[in-house]
């Protein structure tokens, strides 16, 4: 595989964040493992306090009365040079989904608008596999890429103002899914009994990046 | 115990913040602002660690069931302790039955109550603050509501009595926010540039713990920016397609899609926090260097706040003796 040629852009975010965005249009699955292995490698730097991976980016905080910030973005531009992009084996989750009826409401427009019949879009999407980018927005919420690009909507054009938790989802070209009630933009075709984050146990959000999941059908609900 | 007679559903439990969580997309929440909180923990010999109440709808009443020594720090209130008036960053002497009564605000948004000992709510992922968004933490995960209950836990005897003057967040006079310059501020043009720094901003009725939404001319990038979701820290000025800004407060998300073109600096998010709705900025640009030093002089002045407080205590200890 040829080298990775993106220079990240890096950036003072704030008073105690340094932003490294290697994103270009569109997201990049190569990138992204460069990007998890950049942010296991930066987690063990000195004043270093928190690695929040994006989408084909990362924000690092660190204790700036301790460290400079042109310190650590040549730290961070000579560890993404180092940073393997090699492929990684990741978790298997199964996560049971009912499609469609009262908590999958958008299912029938979501076929309509990509031309194919309710089951075959509940196939296609319960044949892909998916992989988690990074969470965040919201406690333990996946950003999922590898969504089968016949899939692919565009985010509603006036938001729920509140989505249950358990949604399962699709907003442009990610798959999600809700761990909580929250605001959400993205459509919802399903809902899961999966549940992804619990604040009181040891490690609160099930999923972590580069987890693969799968989505498995339990019927369609009309 | 204390015991809440009259609130609004925004006053919430807070600490100084949940950290370590941004990459769980766990919000750092905490006090607003966050000196002002930290300035009532020392006085009362408290670490800054300790949970208080925010306040930011008042009038707020809270009757102490027990004996408390407590200490409000922020807005500038009208205040009374059993009926008789009490002072600002003063240390408090509350019996069973006495009522705290904290009036709107003259100056400055929110009040923070601090209690020797500190609030006993649990912690969760090593925080008290509520995060009213995830409800997550404080009192059940929500706002105060009249009827609720509080513990206090048990703290060592302060025998310090009086005040102190302190550094407030409170602005006196018309503000200016400073900040550095985000990624993305190269995508707007330097007409639009000079505008986002020469323009009157106005603080918006839809702002809250997550975001002050601000109000003022349109600023608009040169092109359509569309970004991949990406961290963001509390501060984080954005430009959503709106083109009116949106500055991320304490229980923001942790990942965000609008291109962004400043940040707040630490040091002054407590005192955008103190901005009532209506009120008119600017902001002022400074040096990333300029914006450490600037938290590095806000820490320093509650490290003399605290000897200061800790002389006092001794020294009314050797006296008794």
């Amino acid at each position: 595989m040829p080298n990775l040629n993106i220079e990240p852009a890096l950036s003072v975010a704030g008073t105690r964040g340094i932003f490294l965005n290697a994103a270009e249009a569109q997201f990049d699955s190569r990138v992204q493992r460069k990007i998890l292995a950049l942010a296991s490698m930066v987690t063990e730097l000195p004043f270093v306090s928190e690695v929040v991976p994006g989408v084909n980016s990362l924000l690092v905080v660190y204790e700036s009365r301790k460290q400079g910030a042109i310190t650590l973005m040549k730290q961070l531009s000579q560890l993404w040079v180092e940073a393997p992009d090699t492929e990684i084996e990741g978790r298997v989750f199964e996560i049971p989904v009912f499609y469609g009826g009262a908590r999958g409401e958008d299912l029938a427009d979501c076929a309509v608008h990509c031309g194919v019949s309710i089951e075959e879009f509940v196939r296609i999407h319960s044949e892909g596999e998916y992989r988690v980018a990074c969470l965040g927005a919201m406690p333990g919420f996946p950003y999922l890429t590898g969504l089968d690009s016949r899939l692919t909507i565009a985010r509603r054009s006036t938001p729920r103002l509140s989505l249950v938790g358990g949604s399962v989802t699709i907003g442009g070209s990610h798959a999600g899914v809700t761990p909580c009630t929250a605001p959400s933009g993205w459509h919802v075709i399903g809902h899961t009994d999966t549940p992804l984050f619990d604040s009181s146990a040891a490690v609160a959000a099930l999923l972590k990046p580069g987890d693969r999941i799968r989505f498995v059908s339990k019927g369609i609900e009309s | 115990m204390i015991e809440v007679l009259s609130t609004g559903a925004l006053n919430t439990v807070q600490d100084r913040g949940r950290f370590g969580f941004l990459n769980v997309g766990v919000a750092q929440s905490g006090a607003m602002d966050s000196s002002a909180l930290a300035v009532g923990n020392i006085l009362l010999g408290n670490p800054v660690t300790f949970a208080g109440l925010e306040i930011a709808m008042y009038p707020f009443k809270v009757k102490f069931l027990d004996t408390h020594v407590f200490a409000v720090v922020g807005a500038h209130c009208r205040m009374t302790l059993a009926g008789a008036p009490i002072p600002p960053q003063w240390i408090c002497h509350a019996k069973p039955g006495d009522t705290l009564v904290i009036e709107a605000p003259v100056k400055g948004v929110r009040s923070y109550i601090c209690f020797a000992g500190g609030l006993d709510v649990p912690t969760v992922m090593g925080s008290r603050s509520t995060d009213l968004k995830s409800a997550l933490g404080g009192l059940e995960g929500r706002g105060l509501k009249r009827g609720d209950t509080l513990a206090v836990l048990a703290a060592p005897a302060l025998l310090a009595k009086g005040g102190v003057t302190a550094p407030s967040s409170v602005s006196l006079s018309a503000a200016q926010i400073r900040v550095t310059a985000a990624s993305e501020h190269g995508e707007f043009d330097n007409e639009t540039a000079a505008m986002f720094f020469s323009s009157d901003w106005k603080v918006t009725q839809e702002s809250n713990r997550m975001g002050i939404r601000l109000a003022g001319p349109i600023l608009t990038p040169r092109r359509k920016i569309e970004m991949l979701s990406h961290g963001i820290l509390p501060g984080t000025v954005q430009v959503p397609p709106s083109g009116q800004p949106i500055v991320q407060m304490a229980d923001a998300n942790t990942c965000g899609g609008y291109p962004k073109i400043a940040n707040v600096i630490d040091a002054d998010i407590g005192r955008l926090a103190q901005l009532p709705v209506g009120a008119s900025f600017r902001f002022i640009h400074v040096t990333h260097d300029e914006a450490v030093q600037a938290q590095i002089n806000i820490e320093d002045a509650l490290d003399r706040l605290r000897s200061v407080v800790d002389a006092g205590d001794n020294a009314i200890r050797k006296f008794e003796e």
